[in-house]
């Protein structure tokens, strides 16, 4: 158990550093430099004002050189100032954003995995009932439809027809309910489909006969014999579905106004804000892989059959 | 109703010669294979389609998507006015007799902008499909046939590109190459060829060990004819199946990266771009970002219901 966990942690370096590696690559590639001016159609700078600046940023030297520098300061938890919001330092400003961003999505994955839980055992109970096709419709609508389009629909529902909370903004818990459910619709559509799918298969195995035949009620039954063996299929999916919540996180944060780190993905990557892009694609990444790690071991937790 | 499985078997047809998938509206003339899997095969096909006829939703699905794709064909006839008039002294006008679902922040008519709009959507959505398909089918395919170390370094690659967040680099790439519905088509289908490319191995592995294909090459068949006239027919289904659901995929990637501003230029409307900008004034003037955010959600749901059908049609132990 030790050994895997320390094997996989370990494994985050290479992982880590590829991803830098295309990232990097990928971005140098693009033709515009972080040198050209920000403001369209505006007079380039001098020369020798972009030759100084080069030169202040290191973007002079030869990639490898520069790549290098770039990684022996990001190992020490420097990535430098933004090229884009000049006065401020790239840690900076993920450590203010990345929190709530992290909040966000946390509160969607909470309400999806307990909304998407209860669809899906409602659903597989009352199969080809009333609940059966409401939770269905509902896990549909949460995966066909992009999550922008969902925040106009909430927006408008329960912002203008029924003032029930603000447009937007990040202020107190009120604001966070629409965007949570914004975000969360999705992965709560996944999560219910799998749950109903898999349930479905979990009631009729023997075990959940013999359950039954030992006189326990149906409460017992669902939850304590069922659940337990049709939630291993849907933690197989949790690891995906941190991914799908994180980029969800910028369509939903742009229109709620939320001030997240969604934002820089786009913002970063149009400004050629170099230092940015890679602190975010990175930070996004070690996020992900640590995630994913977690859900593994949790997958050993929930099915002993598992050993590491 | 078959149009959409038409128009995503020309580009699975492509790869593997015409009158491949002729069959899937009738039956399926195959002169070269042998009597038996011609017989098999023509059935699958046929109890494909009458599955999917008795399913209603995907039958519903499959309507609008012929609709959205007349739309996206006829719609310089369709549209009222061209999607670039303008008119300035009628500006965010709500839904009026002159204008069915009002006007923009530049007086354009939102109508006939939507019009226009199913047809970036309806490219993207099927056309991407090709790219992905032309560069997916084949890697798969040789990686799974081939096996050894081609196929070690294939799945190395299609894992390396699997783990990067996908929108993410789409969103990278459309930012290297500058926004364009040419640009989109090559970001999507960079990096949309990975699932079916690992579909298309996993079939390619399970289907070259079984005997019909040992037969095949005992009678003298040769690399390209095993592959492509025997195992690649075979492995359609998966296949078909995927890129059913890649369609709804590329539409929601493309409203995705015009909503962000990376995706169509302007003035070209898109669904996406015009729901990234009527957001923003969503209290003052709704129309501007409901209508085009229904459009979307219409054409998913369709194309995803219709997808649902055809992957319990073609495969019902998937169900």
């Amino acid at each position: 158990m030790f050994h895997y966990v320390l094997s996989r942690l370990l494994w985050l370096l290479p992982t880590l550093l590829a991803m830098a590696l295309v990232t990097f690559l990928v971005m140098h590639a693009t033709p515009g430099s972080p040198l050209d001016p920000v403001s369209e159609g505006a007079n380039p700078l001098s020369p020798e004002a972009q030759k100084n600046l080069a030169k202040y940023y290191g973007l002079d030297r030869p990639l490898y050189e520069q790549f290098a520098i770039f990684v022996s300061k990001a190992v020490r938890g420097d990535f430098g100032y933004s090229f884009v919001y000049k006065t401020r330092t790239v840690q900076e400003i993920i450590a203010e954003t990345f929190p709530i961003s992290l909040l966000l999505g946390s509160m969607a994955l909470v309400l999806a995995i307990v909304g998407g839980l209860t669809l899906g055992i409602l659903a597989a109970v009352y199969q080809n009932r009333t609940w059966d096709y409401v939770s269905v419709s509902l896990a549909t609508v949460g995966v066909a439809v992009p999550n922008f389009v969902l925040a106009v629909f909430l927006i408008i529902l329960f912002s203008f027809v029924v003032p029930l909370f603000p447009t937007g903004g990040w202020d107190s818990p009120r604001n966070w309910v629409l965007p949570t459910v914004a975000l969360a619709l999705a992965p709560m559509g996944i999560i219910a489909r799998f749950t109903r799918a898999s349930m479905l298969e979990v009631i009729r195995a023997d075990y959940t006969l013999t359950a039954r035949a030992k006189g326990l009620g149906e409460g017992p039954v669902i939850f304590k014999h069922a659940l337990k063996n049709a939630f291993i299929p849907v933690v197989t999916l949790l690891g995906p579905m941190f991914a799908a919540v994180g980029t969800g996180s910028f369509f939903v944060e742009a229109i709620f106004r939320v001030p997240g780190m969604g934002r820089f993905f786009v913002l970063s990557m149009t400004g050629r804000d170099y230092p940015m892009i890679m602190a975010v694609v990175l930070t996004y990444g070690a996020f992900l892989a640590v995630m994913n790690l977690v859900v593994d071991l949790l997958y050993g937790v929930f099915d002993p059959r598992i050993r590491y | 109703m078959a149009s959409s499985i038409r128009a995503s078997d020309t580009s699975v047809g492509r790869e593997l010669g015409p009158s491949r998938l002729d069959g899937l509206g009738g039956p399926h003339p195959r002169s070269d294979a042998k009597g038996v899997s011609a017989a098999r095969s023509s059935s699958l096909w046929r109890d494909g389609v009458r599955r999917l006829r008795r399913n209603r939703l995907a039958v519903a699905g499959g309507v609008v998507v012929v609709l959205l794709c007349l739309i996206a064909i006829f719609a310089d006839f369709l549209a009222p006015l061209p999607y670039t008039k303008t008119n300035f002294s009628r500006l965010n006008e709500a839904p009026t007799r002159a204008y069915p679902l009002g006007t923009d922040q530049l007086g354009r008519d939102l109508l006939s902008r939507m019009i226009y709009g199913a047809r970036v959507s309806m490219l993207v959505g099927l056309g991407a499909q090709v790219i992905v398909v032309i560069i997916g089918v084949p890697i798969g395919a040789l990686s799974g046939y081939v096996g050894g170390r081609t196929d070690l370094v294939l799945t190395r690659f299609v894992d390396v590109m699997y783990a990067f967040p996908r929108l993410l680099f789409v969103i990278l790439v459309m930012s290297m190459l500058g926004a364009g519905l040419t640009n989109i088509f090559i970001a999507i289908g960079l990096t949309g060829w990975v699932g079916i490319a690992r579909q298309t191995r996993a079939q390619v592995l399970a289907i070259k060990e079984k005997e019909f294909v040992d037969g095949a090459r005992a009678l003298g068949a040769g690399f390209g004819r095993v592959l492509g006239r025997h195992v690649m027919p075979n492995a359609l289904t998966p296949i078909i199946v995927a890129v059913t659901f890649g369609i709804p995929e590329a539409i929601f990637t493309e409203a995705a990266l015009s909503f962000i501003g990376v995706g169509i230029n302007p003035p070209t409307p898109s669904w996406g771009q015009m729901v990234g900008e009527g957001q923003q004034y969503i209290r003052s003037y709704w129309h501007l970002c409901v209508f085009p955010s229904i459009a979307i959600a219409v054409t998913m749901l369709s194309f995803v219901f219709f997808g649902d059908g055809v992957r319990d049609a073609l495969d019902p132990k998937l169900k």
